[in-house]
């Protein structure tokens, strides 16, 4: 039996459920840690970043299925519903402390989404997401039929936009905003097929 | 709140006559053409000469948990886990450039030498925090009185510890090491410039800087360098670790103004730390709120220019 045989058959077991509960459960923690003043110094940055990096992971989780299966032969299909929703929600949150928390006034992040790019790009990519979080029911996924998957390609988008979003916040030339935007890449570049050039002659 | 400074009472207290009169006199001989002895007197006379509203220090544990020494790494609580491996002792600055006494200086030996006072300082980083710091430690021109500053000099460098096998984050180009800082003459003389050795009456820990860091607190926080190995005085403008890496976005000067946005975000509001996740974040005031005493450093300049 292959290594994917393996994995695949007791992960057919697992609900796809039990992300949406890791993720309710992991935010909820965050917030009662912060709520409890246990987030150290900066309790608004420390929720900010733990939120945005979830859904970072998040993002590179639902990117890395496809190539999973393409590659590996491994099937995460049924989770990745789970896991896009999941980013989504997180980005949700993040952006809910950031303009709550952190800035605190209407007037203040919209001046923030128009004046400072990183904040601008990291907008861009909670809009894409938005029509993404919308269509994904069974419904939704009926109705578009083949325009689902066009629709649902903006996740590429999205995830550049998010990669780039960590790479223009931080100070000096870090390494861990750099290896998310890079693995991003990557996992997106797998997806290019190559097409059957034409024979030269 | 209003007039918390007590530093007033306890600056008399511990500096002595002698050694009030004595800086008078090194501070007129230095700066020549700027009017820094009346500076002295004035700042001395004039009461609280810190913001005036600088309200409790933040606990010991915010202080020491939450910092910005990307020599241990760039999350805000890797100085915290990691800044124990450096050896601070011994430790010894070497102070050399257009000095009477170049030389190395034994941390024990500028100890022995400085009346160590307590100054709780405002500190605003260029990220958007803040905190209050009761700071010990000496007056930075102190320091330079005892290198004794020679004519024609026009600015003071420092420089922070390089060692790679006790400062896991220098594995990492984030900025040039070492780190590096700079004044104008007159600022490192200002009276407010302040070199700590302490906080809360204890030893300074390693993450805030240890044996020794500069405290210039109507500066973003970048220009108070830390764990100081050297300084140099010099007559030109000396190169800056956050301006090498971004012109535009870290000046030579670094005061703190709202006016100037950083380019990636706005300065007009800060958090000051340890205030729960629904503190309201509270307005940036030009030059970190001690405009009363250092506006007259930067008299017919465009601060916006000139950032």
């Amino acid at each position: 039996m292959s290594v994917a045989a393996v994995i695949n058959t007791p992960v057919r077991h697992i609900p796809a459920g039990l992300i949406y509960m890791c993720s309710l459960a992991y935010a909820g923690w965050l917030l009662w840690l912060g709520i409890e003043n246990r987030l150290g110094a900066n309790p608004v940055e420390a929720l900010e970043h733990a939120l945005g990096e979830a859904a970072l992971y998040l993002l590179v989780a639902g990117l890395v299925v496809t190539p999973l299966r393409r590659f590996a032969g491994l099937n995460l299909l049924k989770f990745r519903r789970a896991i896009g929703l999941s980013c989504f929600f997180f980005v949700v949150l993040h952006l809910l402390t950031w303009a709550v928390l952190d800035v605190q006034a209407l007037d203040r992040v919209w001046a923030d989404i128009l004046k400072r790019p990183y904040i601008t790009v990291g907008m861009a990519g909670f809009l894409l997401m938005v029509p993404l979080a919308l269509t994904s029911n069974n419904r939704s996924l009926r109705w578009l039929g083949a325009d689902w998957r066009k629709l649902h390609r903006l996740t590429y988008a999205a995830a550049v936009l998010g990669g780039m979003h960590y790479v223009m916040l931080v100070k000096g030339w870090q390494l861990r905003p750099l290896v998310f935007l890079a693995i991003i890449l990557v996992l997106l570049l797998l997806r290019v097929r190559r097409r059957a050039r034409p024979a030269k002659v | 709140m209003a007039y918390r400074w007590k530093n007033n009472l306890k600056e008399s207290d511990v500096t002595s006559e002698s050694a009030f009169l004595n800086r008078r006199q090194i501070m007129a001989g230095v700066a020549g053409s700027i009017a820094a002895g009346a500076l002295g007197t004035s700042a001395r006379a004039m009461g609280p000469w810190n913001a005036d509203d600088v309200g409790e220090p933040n606990e010991w544990e915010d202080i020491t948990s939450y910092n910005n020494y990307y020599e241990f790494g760039t999350g805000k609580g890797d100085p915290a886990k990691y800044a124990h491996m450096l050896t601070t002792k011994p430790w010894s600055v070497t102070i050399d450039g257009l000095v009477d006494k170049p030389g190395d200086y034994a941390f024990e030996d500028i100890m022995s030498k400085m009346s160590i006072e307590e100054r709780i300082y405002r500190f605003r980083c260029v990220e958007r925090w803040a905190m209050i710091v009761p700071w010990n430690g000496f007056e930075l021109a102190d320091l330079l009185e005892l290198a004794g500053v020679q004519s024609g000099a026009k600015y003071v460098a420092f420089e922070t510890a390089l060692r790679p096998e006790e400062m896991p984050g220098v594995s990492q180009p984030v900025i040039d090491w070492p780190y590096v800082e700079g004044l104008r003459l007159d600022e490192a003389m200002h009276p407010l410039s302040f070199i700590a050795t302490g906080i809360y009456g204890k030893d300074i820990p390693n993450q805030n800087g240890a044996p020794l860091r500069l405290v210039v607190p109507w500066k973003y926080g970048y220009k108070s360098i830390k764990s100081i190995v050297r300084i140099t005085v010099t007559e030109t403008e000396p190169p800056t670790a956050w301006n090498n890496y971004s012109a535009r976005e870290y000046g030579f000067y670094s005061n703190v103004n709202p006016n100037r946005s950083h380019p990636r975000w706005s300065q007009e509001y800060e958090q000051l730390l340890g205030q729960g996740l629904f503190a309201e974040k509270i307005p940036t005031r030009l030059f970190n709120g001690y405009e009363e005493e250092v506006a007259s450093l930067y008299e017919g300049m465009d601060l916006l220019e000139f950032h």
